[in-house]
C-alpha cells in the first residue's frame, strides 16, 4: 500500500513490544461474531498509474463547462477564478491543517479566517461574520434558526417564493420537525410585493427570508420588505450573491439583520455542486446566537497581536445540546480561496467583475428577447446577472436540448421548481461569456426547426 | 523556510491604487449604468477591500501558511479527527476539468461519467457499511447526524409519532446532542462506566416509548470498541428505537466490522478523515450517511439511480425528508473518497485499519507508564491518556504538554475531551505514520514530563506567537479588523 | 456579607433573604467563591430582566468562562426585582467579592418552600469538598 511505512520488520517489533502474536491478536476487543469473515464486496486496489486512466475515462464521459458556453446559473456560476487563488490554496500547510486548536501552531489559519470575517463584514456591510457554514442553502436554514432563537420566536417564518428553492427545500427539511410554520409567498411578478409580505408577518413570525438579486436574477424591493419585516419586529435575512456587491447596495446600508450567501463565486470551482462555502454575515448584538467558527484578534504572553478561536462556548463541542448550531467542520479552504480571490479582485476588481456581469446579461437579455418572436422576458425588470426567458411556441427541453448540440449550456429549465414557469428557463451571464457567445445563443435559440418542437405542442 | 518577520495583516499593507485582478472591457455596447439598475439599488461606494498587487498576495499568504502545522509538514495525533496523509494523486484526480468544471444543473447526459463515478461511491460505502442505501448529500460529520435524525423523525411519524428522545452516552462527541436538538428531539445522556461502555442499566433506564434514537460512536471516543455493542442494538431495537452509529472512528473497523453487521441502523462516514480527504483549515468534509432497507425512502432527495444502461439523479422520492443543502454534495471530497476507496481495494482498507490500530497500540505500549491509560492496555486506533497524576505531582497539565510538543515539532494531541477522563490526551496517530516518528513522539513525552513545570506553563516558547490571551479575546471579541478612519467603530474595537 | 450568614444552592448559588421596606422577603442571589474559581477566568454573563418570574431549580441566566458554561439556577421562587448590570463589565469583581458586590439578581419571594432545601455553609463545604474528588 503506498500510503503505509510499517515493514514487516517493524510490524514485529511493534507487536512485540505490544505483547500480542499477531495483527489480528489486536482486534481481540471486536467479539468474533461481529468480525466481518470476508473480504469487503469491492474492486480490487488500483495503482495510481490505473486510477489516472479510470478517472480520466470517467471525466471524459462527462461534458464540461470549458467545453460549452455556459449560461448556467442558479447558485453556481461559471465566473474567473484568478491562478493566484489555486496557487495559494494549494498549499500542504493549508489544505492539510485542521481546525486551529492549538492557536499558536495555527496562526497562518487564524489569521485568515480572521481576514476572511473583516472582508465579508465589509463587503456586506455588516459587523461580523464567521469563518464560514456549508453552503448558501443551510447558511440561509441557519440564518432562520439564529433569528427563532434571538427573538424568542419559534412559531412562524416567511419566505418568498423567489428564494432558491433548494434553499428554500432545506429550510423546510429544517423546520419540519421543530413544528415552525414556513409561509412561502409567491413571486408572480418575479419579485415580493411589499404589501403581500404586510399581509403575511404576523406578530409571531421570527424573521423574513429573502433573496436579493433573486433566484430569478430580480433585484427586490428590499428597503421596503425590510419595513414591513421589522415594523412587526421580525428580522429581515437576506440571501445575496457576493459578485452583486461590487456595484449593489451592501444589506448593512438598507438595515438587514442577518446576511447570508453561497461563497462559490468567489474564486471556487463549479464541482458540479460542491463544496461551496455558506456565508453568513450579522450584527454584532447577536453574535453569540451566530452558529459556527469565529477568529478574534488578541495579544499573546508577550503582547504580540495574533490569533484565536473565539466565542467557543457557543458551539457544540462545549454547550452541547444548547449549542448555536450542530456544525463542527467547515469550508476553511473555500473561505480561504475567497478571501484570496477578495483580495487579488480589491475594490475596482470586484466592481469591474460585477459590471461586465450586469452589462453582458443586459446584452444578453436584449439579444435573446429581440432575436424573434418565440422568446421573451418572462419578468421585464432590473436584473443583475440573471435572468428568465419565456418560449412562446417551442418547448423548454427541446430549445435546450438544440443549443446543447449548438455548444451551449443555454439554462436551467423552471419546471421542476414552478410548474406555473414550464414555459421557461433562466439564463446566467458572467463575465466569462463573450459578445461572440452571447449572439451564437441567441442565434442557436432561434434556429431550431418549428417541425421538432411541433411534436411537443 | 519561515519568514520571521511578523505578517502583517491584509489591511495594514493595503496601498491605494494597487491592484491584482484587471477585468478586460466589455465587449458589448456601452449602455449607461443608470439604464440598467435603479440608482436606488447602488452602493455609493465601491467595496471596502485592501488595494493589494499580486506579490503582495503571494508574500502575504505564502507566509500565513507557514505559520501553520499541517499534514504535510509535522506529525498531527489530533485524536479523533484521523489527520492522516492526504495523498496527491486524489488532488490532481479530482481537479481534472471534466469532473470539477460541471456545473450542477447540466443536463444529465453531459454528467454520466460524474454520475457512475457517484453511484458506484453509494454502493462502496454501502458494501463498508453493511448498510444497503447510501446518500452522499450531507457536507459534513454533523450534517449527516441531522440529515439521519429528520429520516428517524419522519420515519417515527409515520409508524407512531410519540418518539420525542433521542439517547447519546456522555463520552459522545458534543455534535450528537447538539445535531439531536438542532433536528427538534430532545437530548438525553447516557452514562458510561469506568471502562468507557456505554452502561445498560442506565440505557435500560431510559429506553422508554419516547425514544427514538441511540447515537453511539463504536469504536467510542476512548478507542475502544464496545464488547456490548450487539447487546445495546438489542435494547434499542426492543424498545422500538434506532441505532445512529458516529462514523467518527471508522478508521478502525474498514473491512473488519460493519456497522450494519452489529446493529447500526444509521450512519455517517467522515470522507475528511477516514477517506483522506485534506482537513483544510477546518473543512470541507464529506459526511455521507448509509441506512438500513426500512429507512431508504426517507433519504435526502436526488440519489444517484441506474436508467437503462446509464445514470440519472432520481427525483421521485414521496417519502424522503428533502433535502438538507443545495446541489448534490460536496463532490469534489466525494471524488477524492472514491479515489482512496478505488487505490486500497478490500485488501488495503482492512490494512489500513490494521496499521492504524497497530500504530495506535504500539504508541500506547510506549506511553502509559507514564500517562496512565485508565481504560487499559488495549485501544483500538486511538486511546486517551490521562495527565492527572502529572498535575497533582508536578503542576503539569494535559494543555502544558500539548503547548511544549509543538516546541518539539509535533502537533498536540486532542486535549480535554472525552470529558469523561481528566487531563485527558486523547492521541490518534493514524496508519500513515512510520514507526520511527512513532517513537521520536514517545521519547518527546518523557522529557517532556522531565522538564520543569515553568518551563511547562510558558510553552510554547519557539512558535510564532506564544498562548494567546483567550480572556481578552472572549470578554472584548474583536472579530473584524477596525476601520482606521474609525478605530472605534470595529465590532468591539 | 460572610458565607457563614448565607444559604447555598447544591447547584453553587447563594441566597440571602431579607425583608425589604415594605416588608416583602427579598432573595440576594449570587455564587459560590467555589464555583468561581472552578468556573476560572469569567468572559460572559447572561442576566435576565427585571420582572422576569422565576421558579427554584431554573435557569435564569448564564455564566461563561472561556471554554466552559454554565447556567445559574434559580435558589427560589419569586419574581426578578433587580438585576446587577454592571457586573456584565467587570466580571472581575465577581470573583474578588462574591458575597458582597458579587450579588447577580435579588428576587422577591413569592413561596418560601425552596428555602427549605438549601443548605447551610457547613453542610455546602462538605458537598465541594467531595465534588472535588
Amino acid at each position: 500500500m503506498p500510503f503505509l511505512l510499517n515493514t514487516p520488520d517493524d510490524v514485529r517489533a511493534m507487536l512485540e513490544a505490544i505483547g500480542v502474536g499477531s495483527l489480528d491478536e489486536l482486534f481481540a476487543m471486536v467479539p468474533r461474531e461481529l468480525r466481518l469473515a470476508r473480504e469487503l464486496a469491492i474492486p480490487p486496489a488500483l495503482t495510481e498509474l490505473e486510477l489516472t486512466s479510470h478517472l480520466e475515462a470517467l471525466a471524459r464521459q462527462n461534458v464540461s463547462a470549458k467545453e460549452k458556453a455556459c449560461f448556467l446559473g442558479g447558485g453556481s456560476y461559471d465566473h474567473f477564478v484568478p491562478a493566484v487563488v489555486d496557487a495559494i490554496a494549494g498549499r500542504g500547510e493549508f489544505y492539510t491543517s485542521y481546525t486551529p486548536y492549538q492557536a499558536e501552531a495555527s496562526q497562518g489559519n487564524l489569521q485568515a479566517f480572521f481576514e476572511y470575517q473583516t472582508l465579508i463584514a465589509r463587503l456586506t456591510g455588516m459587523d461580523v461574520a464567521n469563518a464560514s457554514l456549508y453552503d448558501g442553502a443551510t447558511a440561509a436554514a441557519e440564518a432562520v434558526l439564529m433569528s427563532m432563537s434571538a427573538t424568542g420566536r419559534r412559531r412562524h417564518v416567511v419566505a418568498a417564493a423567489s428564494v432558491h428553492p433548494e434553499y428554500r427545500q432545506t429550510l423546510a427539511a429544517y423546520l419540519k420537525n421543530l413544528g415552525t410554520e414556513l409561509t412561502t409567498l409567491a413571486t408572480p411578478d418575479g419579485i415580493l410585493a411589499p404589501q403581500q409580505l404586510a399581509t403575511a408577518v404576523r406578530d409571531d413570525t421570527a424573521c423574513v427570508l429573502v433573496q436579493h438579486p433573486n433566484f430569478f436574477g430580480c433585484l427586490e424591493n428590499v428597503e421596503k420588505l425590510v419595513h414591513v419585516a421589522h415594523d412587526k419586529g421580525a428580522m429581515f435575512v437576506v440571501v445575496v450573491d457576493p459578485i452583486s456587491l461590487g456595484l449593489l447596495k451592501r444589506p448593512g446600508d438598507y438595515d438587514a439583520d442577518i446576511v447570508v450567501a453561497e461563497g462559490q463565486s468567489l474564486g471556487n470551482p463549479m464541482s458540479f455542486g460542491g463544496p461551496y462555502l455558506g456565508i453568513m454575515a450579522c450584527r454584532e448584538r447577536m453574535v453569540r446566537r451566530m452558529p459556527g467558527r469565529i477568529a478574534g484578534q488578541t495579544v499573546d504572553r508577550r503582547g504580540r497581536r495574533c490569533w484565536v478561536l473565539t466565542l467557543q462556548t457557543r458551539e457544540q463541542h462545549i454547550r452541547r445540546e444548547k449549542a448555536t448550531s450542530n456544525i463542527c467542520t467547515n469550508q476553511g479552504l473555500l473561505a480561504l480561496r475567497a478571501l484570496v480571490y477578495l483580495a487579488a479582485a480589491g475594490p475596482q476588481g470586484l466592481r469591474e467583475v460585477a459590471e461586465l456581469c450586469l452589462r453582458k446579461a443586459h446584452y444578453a437579455r436584449t439579444r435573446l428577447a429581440a432575436a424573434g418572436r418565440r422568446l421573451a422576458l418572462r419578468f421585464d425588470r432590473p436584473a443583475f446577472k440573471e435572468f428568465v426567458v419565456r418560449s412562446s411556441d417551442a418547448s423548454v427541453d427541446d430549445l435546450l436540448a438544440e443549443a446543447l448540440d449548438a455548444g451551449f449550456f443555454a439554462g436551467i429549465p423552471l419546471s421542476q421548481w414552478y410548474p406555473e414557469l414550464d414555459d421557461c428557463f433562466l439564463v446566467a451571464v458572467t463575465e466569462k461569456r463573450s459578445r461572440a457567445e452571447i449572439d451564437g445563443l441567441a442565434t442557436a435559440l432561434n434556429r431550431i426547426p418549428r417541425q421538432v418542437t411541433a411534436a411537443h405542442a | 523556510m519561515r519568514n520571521t518577520r511578523a505578517t502583517q495583516p491584509l489591511f495594514e499593507l493595503s496601498k491605494p491604487g494597487r491592484r491584482a485582478m484587471r477585468m478586460p472591457a466589455a465587449d458589448v455596447p456601452d449602455v449607461p449604468l443608470a439604464e440598467l439598475l435603479p440608482e436606488s439599488a447602488l452602493a455609493a461606494t465601491p467595496p471596502e477591500l485592501p488595494e493589494l498587487a499580486e506579490p503582495d498576495v503571494v508574500r502575504h499568504f505564502t507566509n500565513l501558511s507557514t505559520q501553520n502545522m499541517s499534514v504535510d509538514t509535522h506529525f498531527y495525533p489530533l485524536g479523533s479527527c484521523t489527520m492522516k496523509h492526504n495523498p496527491k494523486r486524489n488532488e490532481r484526480l479530482a481537479s481534472l476539468p471534466g469532473l470539477l468544471d460541471l456545473h450542477p444543473y447540466q443536463p444529465q447526459e453531459t454528467l454520466q461519467g460524474m454520475l457512475a463515478l457517484l453511484f458506484e461511491l453509494q454502493e462502496l460505502l454501502g458494501e463498508i457499511a453493511g448498510l444497503p442505501a447510501v446518500s452522499l448529500q450531507p457536507a459534513a460529520g454533523a450534517h449527516g447526524e441531522l440529515a439521519s435524525l429528520l429520516i428517524a423523525a419522519a420515519y417515527f411519524r409515520d409508524v407512531d409519532g410519540k418518539r420525542t428522545k433521542v439517547l447519546a452516552p456522555d463520552s459522545a462527541h458534543g455534535t450528537n446532542p447538539a445535531s439531536a436538538a438542532v433536528a427538534g428531539f430532545e437530548p438525553v445522556t447516557v452514562k458510561s462506566t469506568p471502562q468507557g461502555f456505554v452502561d445498560l442499566v442506565d440505557l435500560g433506564a431510559k429506553l422508554d416509548n419516547r425514544a427514538a434514537v441511540f447515537m453511539i460512536t463504536n469504536p467510542n471516543t476512548l478507542g475502544m470498541y464496545d464488547p456490548n455493542i450487539k447487546r445495546i442494538a438489542e435494547m434499542v431495537h426492543a424498545a422500538g428505537g434506532l441505532i445512529y452509529l458516529d462514523g467518527a472512528n471508522m478508521n478502525a473497523i474498514l473491512g473488519i466490522s460493519r456497522p450494519g453487521d452489529f446493529g447500526a441502523d444509521m450512519m455517517h462516514f467522515n470522507c475528511h478523515k477516514t477517506f483522506s480527504g485534506p482537513h483544510g483549515s477546518g473543512g470541507p468534509g464529506a459526511g455521507p450517511i448509509a441506512v438500513s432497507a426500512r429507512l431508504a425512502p426517507y433519504l435526502p432527495t436526488p440519489l444517484v439511480e441506474r436508467a437503462g444502461g446509464g445514470f440519472r439523479l432520481g427525483y421521485d422520492r414521496p417519502r424522503s425528508i428533502g433535502r438538507v443543502r443545495s446541489f448534490f454534495g460536496n463532490v469534489g471530497i466525494l471524488v477524492r473518497a472514491y479515489c482512496y476507496i478505488r487505490t486500497h481495494g478490500p485488501d488495503g482498507l482492512r490494512r489500513v485499519s490494521e496499521h492504524a490500530v497497530l500504530n495506535a497500540n504500539y504508541l500506547l505500549s510506549r506511553v502509559k507508564h507514564i500517562f496512565p491509560v485508565p481504560q487499559g492496555d488495549r485501544c483500538m486506533h486511538e486511546f486517551v491518556a490521562s495527565a492527572a497524576r502529572l498535575k497533582t505531582d508536578k503542576d503539569i497539565s494535559a494543555m502544558d504538554i500539548a503547548k511544549r510538543l509543538l516546541d518539539y515539532g509535533f502537533h498536540a494531541p486532542t486535549v480535554y475531551f472525552p470529558p469523561i477522563v481528566r487531563e485527558a490526551l486523547m492521541i490518534e496517530p493514524t496508519e500513515t505514520e512510520s514507526k520511527e516518528t512513532l517513537d521520536a513522539f514517545a521519547e518527546t513525552l518523557f522529557r517532556v514530563t522531565e522538564e520543569p513545570a515553568d518551563l511547562l506553563h510558558e510553552a510554547p516558547h519557539t512558535t510564532p506567537v506564544s498562548r494567546p490571551d483567550e480572556v481578552r479575546a472572549a470578554r472584548q471579541p474583536v472579530m473584524v479588523w477596525p476601520r482606521e478612519s474609525s478605530p472605534d467603530d470595529g465590532a468591539g474595537g | 456579607m460572610k458565607p457563614e450568614q448565607l444559604l447555598f444552592a447544591k447547584t453553587h448559588e447563594w441566597v440571602h433573604v431579607a425583608p425589604d421596606a415594605s416588608g416583602a422577603k427579598i432573595a440576594t442571589v449570587g455564587i459560590s467563591a467555589f464555583a468561581l474559581e472552578a468556573l476560572t477566568d469569567l468572559v460572559y454573563i447572561e442576566l435576565p430582566k427585571v420582572g422576569r418570574e422565576v421558579k427554584a431549580g431554573e435557569p435564569f441566566g448564564e455564566i461563561e468562562s472561556v471554554k466552559a458554561v454554565s447556567d445559574l439556577y434559580s435558589p427560589v421562587d419569586g419574581a426578578v426585582v433587580a438585576v446587577h448590570d454592571a457586573l456584565a463589565n467587570e466580571l472581575e469583581s465577581l470573583a474578588a467579592d462574591p458575597y458582597e458586590n458579587g450579588w447577580i439578581v435579588k428576587i422577591k419571594l413569592s413561596d418560601e418552600t425552596a428555602l427549605a432545601d438549601l443548605l447551610d455553609y457547613p453542610a455546602y463545604q462538605k458537598q465541594c469538598a467531595e465534588e472535588e474528588h
